[in-house]
């Protein structure tokens, strides 16, 4: 049975349909990538996956006893809540100090655990945010432009961290980006957004798609080259290093 | 000991303060200070339904209470916060209650004992009604307190958590209704929020959980109580006021202490 199953989703804000007609399911261990241009819906469609968001039609089926573990795009920290990181670990169920530190040390952050949230870096506050999701042995990592405002190095290690973590755990990976290149390499499937389903499948047959070039082709020549770029040209020096992590 | 009515005031100044300190940060936390303000309010057309229809201050305020809860939250939905219905409502809730107060028990009625509270002729019942409500405050925080916290972090996250975050905005409403209607005895409806504000505010340059948070903010509350009621007893001022003159002093101390120490 799949983790989660969606049949006919339908989501409409006002007078505007943002998503209409969208099937899709997420099976055990798989690494499912949702991209598409703003304001395609993607963030929604997780939110719906997520049990957040009631569609306006259609189904969200999710497994029996389904873990879900949920890297919001970011926190919108009130300064008026204290809150360490360590604390932070124990949202929504008290966890054992053990259980704290090493997935604060699996991430990377173990020192930080008596730091407040408030005055992280963003790619702290990623991983912390991460390790939280961690702590429910969550079936499912659900994470929303998880490397918005990270540079191109934070971005890449943080995928690697996924990846490994997938390796590690057998938990399905969902996740909304626009940012093509990196997430696509490291995805098993990717799932190209706009309003609907326009085209799914491997990296490799959703990059070769007609619908998503007419959708990325134009407009962001720049992400679309640069992903053609690292795959089809194994000898380029100054992308050597990027090359080999995506495989 | 019950039958001397400084006993009495301390305990019900200290009963109010602990239940308001206690929800306070939740208060802080939600941004919901003006909402507070607008349940308050309407707590004088609470008194003048009580009045009128001959039940208890304490249903007529609950209910009035939560009346303007529903209103608000069905004219904002939508919107995070706002300013203007709140503003709307609050006051209107106000004039309407002075205008009901005055046509359902005439110049009888000393309104002012409702706006500034009249904590020195509590009764044995006022008590009892005042602990209970803090019994319950207490014992909804403790049931509720991760799914609460959780809410207050992230909606999402609450959702994901498998939390019903309008079943715990609900319970922090009905909450709220119940530490306005008892606070309006303590320290009346124009100054309850103050005493769900100030001790939560003092808290939160010193610490950094929210547990700690509340920890303090109770301490904020039950001092204010103390000392205000010492205070009027010595300068011989209304005893509400007081109360929150104390809880603002304390404010000034903590702000002060925590820019010493650079926090």
């Amino acid at each position: 049975m799949s983790l989660i199953e969606a049949r006919g989703l339908a989501k409409r804000f006002g007078s505007e349909t943002v998503l209409h007609g969208v099937n899709l399911s997420v099976e055990r261990g798989e690494i499912v990538t949702i991209v598409g241009p703003n304001g395609s819906g993607k963030s929604t469609l997780l939110r719906m996956l997520a049990g957040v968001l009631q569609p306006d039609s259609g189904v969200v089926v999710h497994a029996k006893g389904l873990k879900i573990g949920y890297v919001p795009q970011k926190l919108a920290l009130e300064a008026s809540l204290p809150m360490t990181v360590r604390r932070f670990l124990d949202v929504p169920k008290r966890v054992s100090e053990a259980d704290a530190q090493a997935a604060l040390a699996r991430v990377g952050v173990a020192a930080l655990a008596k730091r407040s949230l408030e005055g992280l870096s963003g790619g702290q506050m990623q991983r912390v945010l991460l390790a939280r999701a961690l702590m429910v042995q969550p079936d499912v990592l659900m994470l929303d432009e998880p490397t918005q405002g990270l540079d191109q190095q934070g971005q890449a290690d943080f995928y690697r961290l996924i990846e490994e973590l997938r390796a590690e755990i057998g938990c399905a990976v969902l996740m909304v980006s626009h940012e093509l290149h990196v997430v696509m390499s490291a995805s098993d499937r990717v799932i190209c957004l706009n309003g609907h389903i326009c085209c799914e499948g491997t990296p490799e047959i959703v990059r070769n798609a007609p619908e998503y070039r007419r959708l990325f082709g134009t407009g962001t020549q720049g992400a679309l080259a640069l992903y053609r770029h690292e795959h089809d040209h194994v000898h380029d020096e100054s992308c050597a290093h990027e090359h080999e992590e995506s495989h | 000991m019950l039958n001397d009515f400084l006993v009495r005031a301390g305990l019900a100044g200290l009963g109010v303060s602990l239940a308001a300190g206690a929800l306070g940060p939740f208060v802080v936390w939600r941004r919901m200070a003006y909402f507070g303000d607008a349940m308050a309010h309407a707590a004088i057309l609470g008194v003048a339904l009580s009045l009128g229809f001959e039940i208890s201050i304490f249903v007529g305020v609950f209910f009035a209470a939560l009346l303007v809860a529903a209103l608000f939250l069905t004219l904002t939905r939508r919107a995070q916060t706002s300013d203007s219905a709140l503003g709307v409502i609050a006051h209107s809730a106000l004039a309407f209650g002075l205008v009901a107060v005055a046509m359902s028990a005439g110049p009888r009625v000393n309104v002012e004992s409702y706006l500034f509270g009249d904590i020195l002729t509590v009764s044995r019942g006022d008590l009892a009604l005042i602990w209970s409500v803090a019994a319950v405050v207490a014992a909804w925080l403790v049931w509720r307190w991760q799914a609460l916290v959780t809410w207050v972090l992230s909606p999402d996250l609450a959702e994901t958590s498998g939390y019903n975050t309008r079943a715990e905005e609900l319970g922090l409403i009905l909450a709220l209704a119940l530490v306005v209607a008892v606070g309006i005895k303590a320290v009346g409806a124009l100054l309850i929020t103050a005493l769900l504000i100030i001790p939560a505010a003092s808290a939160r340059p010193h610490v950094k959980t929210p547990e700690a948070m509340i920890a303090l903010s109770l301490g904020f509350g039950a001092l204010a109580a103390v000392a205000g009621l010492q205070g009027a007893l010595w300068l011989d001022t209304p005893a509400g006021p007081s109360i929150v003159c104390a809880a603002a002093l304390a404010f000034a101390a903590s702000t002060l202490f925590a820019k010493l120490r650079g926090r």
